[in-house]
């Protein structure tokens, strides 16, 4: 996939098997996603570069049902997009889910990191962002999803 | 004794197209004045907050160049609780015997946008659309349906009687009632939460004039005390808005933290509270702030809504004029609406909406970006 990330401190690319970077702090473990130089559970000044898992469960998660103003790039012609919560074990990151429809969501739902393209109204940009893709049913769903 | 407010004034909240924020504050404030029996010459000093009205301090060359102390304060939604409990604290530390708290403002239609930057997130955030106040409330009462296994129905009931209540208060926004059925049916916003479960931002000024305990009685019969106040930002591990990414490890949140202070400033406890006002930015808001503050325990809510503890004339009344989501949210007059409505309440004058049986002590309750939290303990 072609394509800049959105902002370049987000998640390794190019990269076949992307990771989102975060930070761990050396002192008492807490992992910040983006990375951060200080720590906000114990104020320590030193962390390291901390690569976090392609998969992990929904949290929690909603969808966005009218277009964002400023300072929203995406296009004026307005899709809602899913967003969630994702547990990744060591932290919990917030992203954009490929799949808005309500219906096929649910808390304790697995889902994987994707790479995706941004679209904007902006001619000649590329962007790619981070996402979450679902990849089966919730546990409490039985496999209806 | 503790410091009294002697003084209330309001400037209806809505939209007020040929008014602008100062306007309404000016107003607000004359009203202040006159039911204390003062003029803007007493007043020894001033807290005001406004987010997009006009710088607060600048009130002066309308209200009169009397030379006072005047503090602008910007807290997010917490700006009214925050500037009440310096005034507070002013008057506490024997400083200044009388001022007033001033709190307005004029935002413009839709949703609030905040930037990136100015929380310390990168563009990204604010670009891909993840920074909205909207998500972070619906993400947070989801999580907390489930947690507490309840039906999201009651979220309806919740904005049912905001508008209810609203429909009571001259100076609510909303005054019309709407059914369980047109809430649940409205086009979705962000889900679980649909439009009229949501408080738009809005217009509108609340004047509060504070003196001390021991010289209250000399601006007004009915003086109500603030027994407490509470100020307080997020510890590690409360989930707040604006926030990429959240630690597994979940903490106390500062709603919690506020409320705890402030009923143990008081020597009050939550038991006690007969009137309580509560931000409700949308209803699954105020469901979760009922049980944070401590006024009930995590889980009891629908049963007690259902049961209708919290109308008006229920147990437990909780936003007796019609909160924020009958209101509207004005930043800078939010907080200070709440306090107005509860000294109403205190004093048996809230007319149509008035809690019966004479209620004798209040609490209210504001929360706002980046997580912080005001409360306050009020007493005849
Ligand atoms: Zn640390």
């Amino acid at each position: 996939m072609n394509g800049t990330p959105i902002d370049d401190t987000l998640f390794t690319w190019p990269d076949e098997s992307p990771q989102l970077i975060g930070a761990r702090c050396t002192n008492c473990g807490t992992v910040t996603f983006p990375q951060q130089s200080s720590c906000p559970k114990c104020a320590g000044t030193e962390l390291s570069r901390h690569l976090l898992a392609r998969e992990g469960v929904i949290w929690s998660w909603t969808i966005q049902g009218f277009r964002p103003k400023e300072p929203y790039i995406g296009p004026a012609e307005f899709t809602p997009y899913g967003v969630a919560y994702v547990d990744l074990g060591d932290v919990i990151v917030e992203g954009r889910l490929t799949e808005g429809d309500p219906s096929k969501l649910a808390i304790g739902m697995p889902v994987e990191l994707e790479i995706v393209p941004f679209e904007t109204e902006q001619a000649g940009t590329n962007w790619l962002t981070y996402a979450f893709s679902p990849t089966g049913p919730a546990p409490d769903q039985g496999g209806v999803a | 004794m503790e410091p009294a407010i002697v003084g209330l004034g309001i400037h209806p909240f809505g939209r007020h197209p040929n008014l602008s924020g100062r306007q309404m504050a000016v107003k607000a404030v004359h009203d202040a004045l006159a039911s204390a029996g003062i003029q803007w010459s007493d007043v020894q000093f001033a807290f005001g907050g406004s987010v997009d009205g006009d710088q607060p301090d600048t009130l002066v060359s309308d209200l009169g160049l009397t030379g006072l102390q005047f503090v602008n304060v910007s807290n997010g939604c917490a700006t009214g609780g925050s500037a009440l409990s310096l005034a507070i604290t002013m008057i506490e530390s024997g400083t200044y015997d009388l001022g007033i708290v001033i709190g307005f403002d004029k935002h413009p239609a839709g949703a609030f946008n905040a930037k990136p930057s100015d929380y310390g997130i990168g563009d990204w955030y604010g670009e891909t659309g993840l920074m909205l106040t909207t998500q972070f409330f619906a993400t947070k009462i989801q999580r907390y349906l489930h947690d507490h296994n309840m039906d999201k129905a009651i979220l309806a009931k919740v904005a049912e009687k905001a508008f209810r209540n609203g429909a009571l208060n001259e100076n609510a926004w909303r005054r019309k009632p709407l059914s369980f059925d047109e809430i649940e049916n409205a086009p979705m916003i962000s889900d679980p939460l649909t439009q009229y479960m949501f408080c738009s931002p809005g217009e509108g000024a609340v004047a509060l004039v504070v003196a001390r305990g021991d010289k209250a009685r000399q601006y007004t019969d009915r003086p109500v005390f603030m027994k407490s106040v509470s100020n307080v930002t997020r510890r590690f591990g409360s989930f707040e808005v604006f926030s990429p990414w959240l630690s597994p490890e979940r903490g106390s949140v500062p709603t919690t933290d506020a409320a705890k202070r402030a009923f143990e400033l008081a020597g009050v406890s939550p038991s006690e509270i007969q009137v309580a006002q509560i931000q409700d930015t949308e209803s699954g808001a105020e469901i979760m702030h009922m049980a944070e503050t401590g006024l009930c325990e995590h889980g009891e809510q629908a049963a007690m809504i259902n049961a209708g503890e919290t109308e008006i004339t229920g147990r437990l009344p909780i936003n007796t004029d019609g909160g924020c989501l009958a209101n509207g949210e004005p930043i800078g007059a939010s907080g200070l609406r709440q306090i107005y409505e509860n000294a109403l309440q205190l004093r048996g004058d809230a007319g149509a909406r008035q809690v019966p049986n004479d209620p004798q002590v209040g609490f209210t309750h504001v929360y706002g970006a980046p997580g912080i939290s005001a409360c306050t303990v009020m007493s005849r």
